[in-house]
C-alpha cells in the first residue's frame, strides 16, 4: 500500500488493513430481504383495504382506487427485491487478497 | 378544498394506518439488530468494513439527503417560488455529485482515509484537522436536534403527539439501531427509507393530479394563479432579479450551483461516509453519481406537490397558522388520501426524518471516535476500545440532540438560524480542499488559516444580516452573497500564506494531490473505464449531467 510507504507515520492509517482482516462484515445479512419482504406486506395490506374502499374513500381519492393501485405497486416492488435476492443470491465471499471484485463479489448489479 | 383552521391538519388515522407505522418501526430496529453480527472491528462500525455494493450506497446516499426538512421545504418552495425550485435539484445537486464521483472521489477512497477530516489531517496538519473535526461534530449534533425538534413539530400537528413523546421515541429509535448495528445499519435502513418515501409522496402527486386535470391543467392554473407564468419557468427570467427567486442567472449558476452546492455535496462528510463505506474504488465513485439518478426526479414528488397545493388549498401561504407554506404537504395529506396510503404517508415522512437525523448521528459518532478521542485524547488503546468510544459516542450526540431540540423548541426561528449558518461552512471547506487537491505547493498552514478566516467571513457576514447592518432581499440572496465571499476569502487567504510558509516535501502528499500520484490516483486509474459500460463513472456521470440539461428544457 502506498499509504504504508508515504506515510509509514501514519498508524492510524496502517490499522486499517489489519482491521480489514478481522472484518466481520461478510456476515451482514442481505437487504433486499427486508425491503421485499416489507414492501409484500405493505402491499398485501394496502391493497386488501383498496379492495372494500368504501365510495366515500374513493371520492376523497378523486375516483382513483389509490389504495389497491398503491398496494399493488408496493406489492410488485417488494417481490423484485425478492426475485432480485433469489435470482442472485449474495455469496460468503471468501476474502483472497487481489481477488477481482467485480466478478466474484454479487450483490452489485 | 376548504380547510378548517382549527383542526386542519388533524389527520383521521384508523388502526391499519397505525399498522403501517408499527410495522416500519418494528423492521428498523430489527435491522439495527441483525447488523449487530456484522461488528467486530471500529471499521465494521464507522465504515461497514468498507463492504457495500454500489446501489446500497447510491441509495443511501440520496437518502441521507432526504431528510423531511428538504421534502417539507422544497414542496414550500414549490408553493412559494414555483419551478425556480428545481435549480435546487439541477444546477444546485446533480453536478456537484457527478464531481465528487468523478473527480474527488479517487483521493477520499485512494488515501485511505476514514474521514472527511482526516483527509484534512494527511494534506495540511493538525490544527486544520482538528478545527474542522470540532466544527463538524458541533454542527452534525446541532442539525440532529432540529431534525428531531421539527418531527416532533409534525407530528403533533397531524397525530395530535405531546412534543416530548415524538422526541424522546424518535431519538430512542434512532438511538438503538445505529448504537447497535452502526453504519451498516444506518445505510441498510437509509435504502429502506428511500422506498418508503417514494411510496409515501408518490399518491399525493397521482392523486393531486386528477384533482387539476394532469400537468396540463395544473399548469393552466398555476399561470391563472397569483404566481402567474413566471412560476412555469426556471431560466426566462433571470438575467435580471425580477423572478420569483430574486436572483439572476450568475447568482444561480455561481452562487448556488458552484460554491453552496459543491461545498455541500463534495466536504459534507455525513454524505461522503456513504461512499467511503463502499467495497471498491470502482463501487465508491458511483455511489454519488448512482444517488443522483434518483435526485434528478424527486421534484415530481416534492415541487409539483407544491404547486398542487397552492392551486387546490385556499389560503395557502400565510404568514402563519396551519396555511404556511412548510404545511404543503401534510395539507395535501389531509385532503386526497384515504386511510391505507394515509398511513404510508405519514411512515414516508417519519423515516424521512430518521433518514435525515441518522446520517448526522453516524457522521458524529465518526469523527469523534476517529477524529477527536483517537487523535488527541486517547491514542494507541486497542480497537475494542474505540467501537466501545463510539458507541457512547451515539448516545451522547443523541442525548445532546435532544437538548437541542427542546431548545430550539422555545425559539422557533433558531432552526432556520442553525441550519442557515451551517451551510455557510461548507463554502470556506470547499475552497480549502479544491485549492489543496489541485495546487500541491499549498502549505500545511495555509489550510488552517484559509479556514478558519473563510469560515469567519461568512459567519460575520451572517452576522450583520441578522442584526440589519447589511440588507439583503431574502434570505437566499444572504446565502448566495455569504458562500461567495467565504469562498473567495478562503482562495485568497490560501494563496497568501503559502507565499509566506514552505510547502510539505511531496512525497508526504502522494494520493492527496491531484499530478502526485499514488497508485489508486494516477492519471490512469481514475480515467480507465470499468470493464462493463454501465459501472464506468465518468459515463454515468455525464449522462446525469446531459439528463439534467434536457430536463431544463420543457421548462426553459
Amino acid at each position: 500500500m502506498a499509504d504504508e510507504t508515504n506515510r509509514p507515520d501514519d498508524d492510524m492509517l496502517a490499522q486499517g488493513e489489519e482491521l480489514e482482516r478481522r472484518s466481520a462484515a461478510a456476515k451482514l445479512f442481505d437487504v433486499r430481504l427486508v425491503i421485499g419482504g416489507l414492501f409484500v406486506v405493505y402491499g398485501v395490506i394496502v391493497a386488501l383495504l383498496g379492495l372494500f374502499d368504501s365510495a366515500a374513500e374513493i371520492d376523497k381519492a378523486q375516483g382513483v382506487r389509490i389504495n389497491l393501485w398503491m398496494g399493488l405497486a408496493m406489492l410488485g416492488l417488494g417481490g423484485f427485491f425478492l426475485l432480485w435476492r433469489w435470482w442472485r443470491p449474495l455469496q460468503i465471499s471468501v476474502p483472497e487478497p487481489g481477488a477481482d471484485d467485480d466478478q466474484r463479489r454479487p450483490g452489485g448489479h | 378544498m376548504e380547510i378548517v383552521a382549527a383542526e386542519g391538519l388533524r389527520l383521521d388515522l384508523d388502526v391499519f394506518d397505525y399498522l403501517i407505522l408499527v410495522i416500519y418501526f418494528a423492521t428498523v430496529l430489527g435491522v439495527g439488530f441483525a447488523a449487530r453480527r456484522a461488528i467486530k472491528t471500529s471499521a465494521d462500525f464507522f465504515l461497514s468494513g468498507r463492504s457495500m455494493p454500489a446501489w446500497v450506497t447510491g441509495l443511501a446516499f440520496v437518502s441521507a439527503n432526504l431528510g423531511a426538512l428538504e421534502i417539507i421545504g422544497m414542496a414550500a418552495n414549490g408553493a412559494q417560488y414555483g419551478l425556480m425550485t428545481l435549480h435546487y435539484y439541477w444546477i444546485g445537486a446533480v453536478p456537484a455529485m457527478v464531481f465528487l464521483g468523478i473527480v474527488m472521489m479517487p483521493f477520499y477512497y485512494g488515501s485511505k482515509v476514514r474521514s472527511v477530516p482526516e483527509f484534512l489531517r494527511l494534506r495540511f496538519n493538525r490544527p486544520t484537522h482538528l478545527l474542522n473535526a470540532i466544527t463538524f461534530a458541533i454542527a452534525q449534533v446541532l442539525i440532529a436536534g432540529v431534525n428531531l425538534y421539527a418531527l416532533a413539530l409534525i407530528l403533533d400537528a397531524l397525530l395530535g403527539w405531546p412534543l416530548w413523546v415524538s422526541i424522546v421515541v424518535g431519538a430512542a429509535i434512532v438511538l438503538i439501531y445505529i448504537s447497535i448495528g452502526g453504519l451498516s445499519s444506518a445505510i441498510y435502513n437509509e435504502v429502506l427509507q428511500f422506498f418508503v418515501i417514494l411510496a409515501g409522496l408518490i399518491p399525493i402527486t397521482i392523486v393531486g393530479l386528477v384533482k387539476v386535470g394532469g400537468i396540463d391543467g395544473l399548469f393552466d392554473s398555476v399561470r391563472d394563479s397569483r404566481l402567474g407564468d413566471q412560476a412555469l419557468h426556471t431560466w426566462q427570467d433571470t438575467a435580471s432579479t425580477a423572478n420569483p427567486l430574486g436572483a439572476n442567472w450568475i447568482g444561480i449558476v455561481f452562487g448556488l450551483g458552484f460554491v453552496l452546492s459543491f461545498g455541500y455535496w463534495t466536504t459534507n462528510f455525513a454524505e461522503v461516509q456513504r461512499a467511503l463505506s463502499a467495497k471498491d474504488m470502482s463501487a465508491a465513485r458511483r455511489t454519488p453519481i448512482i444517488g443522483a439518478f434518483p435526485k434528478l426526479f424527486i421534484p415530481i414528488i416534492t415541487v409539483i406537490p407544491g404547486l398542487i397545493a397552492i392551486i387546490t388549498i385556499r389560503g395557502l401561504g400565510a404568514e402563519e397558522g396551519d396555511l404556511v407554506y412548510n404545511n404543503a404537504i401534510p395539507l395535501l395529506m389531509n385532503d386526497l388520501l384515504p386511510n391505507g396510503v394515509l398511513g404510508v404517508a405519514v411512515t414516508g415522512l417519519v423515516a424521512s426524518f430518521m433518514a435525515g437525523m441518522a446520517a448526522n448521528v453516524s457522521g458524529f459518532n465518526t469523527v469523534f471516535t476517529y477524529d477527536i478521542w483517537q487523535q488527541y485524547v486517547r491514542r494507541d488503546r486497542s480497537d475494542e476500545y474505540y467501537l466501545r468510544i463510539g458507541r457512547w459516542a451515539t448516545v451522547g450526540g443523541i442525548v445532546v440532540g435532544i437538548g437541542t431540540a427542546f431548545i430550539a423548541a422555545g425559539f422557533s426561528n433558531i432552526m432556520n438560524y442553525i441550519q442557515a449558518l451551517f451551510s455557510l461552512f461548507n463554502a470556506p471547506l470547499f475552497a480549502t480542499f479544491i485549492v489543496g487537491m489541485f495546487w500541491k505547493r499549498m502549505s500545511a498552514w495555509a489550510g488552517f488559516w484559509s479556514l478558519l478566516l473563510g469560515t469567519l467571513s461568512s459567519l460575520t457576514l451572517y452576522l450583520l444580516y441578522l442584526a440589519d447592518v447589511v440588507p439583503f432581499n431574502s434570505d437566499l440572496e444572504e446565502s448566495f452573497w455569504g458562500a461567495g465571499l467565504a469562498f473567495v476569502t478562503a482562495v485568497v487567504v490560501a494563496v497568501a500564506v503559502t507565499l509566506f510558509t514552505p510547502p510539505r516535501p511531496e512525497n508526504e502528499l502522494r494520493g492527496l494531490v491531484y499530478g502526485l500520484a499514488g497508485p489508486t490516483t494516477s492519471g490512469q486509474a481514475v480515467l480507465a473505464a470499468d470493464k462493463v459500460w454501465w459501472r464506468n463513472p465518468v459515463l454515468l456521470g455525464t449522462i446525469a449531467v446531459v439528463l439534467a440539461f434536457v430536463l431544463y428544457i420543457p421548462v426553459w
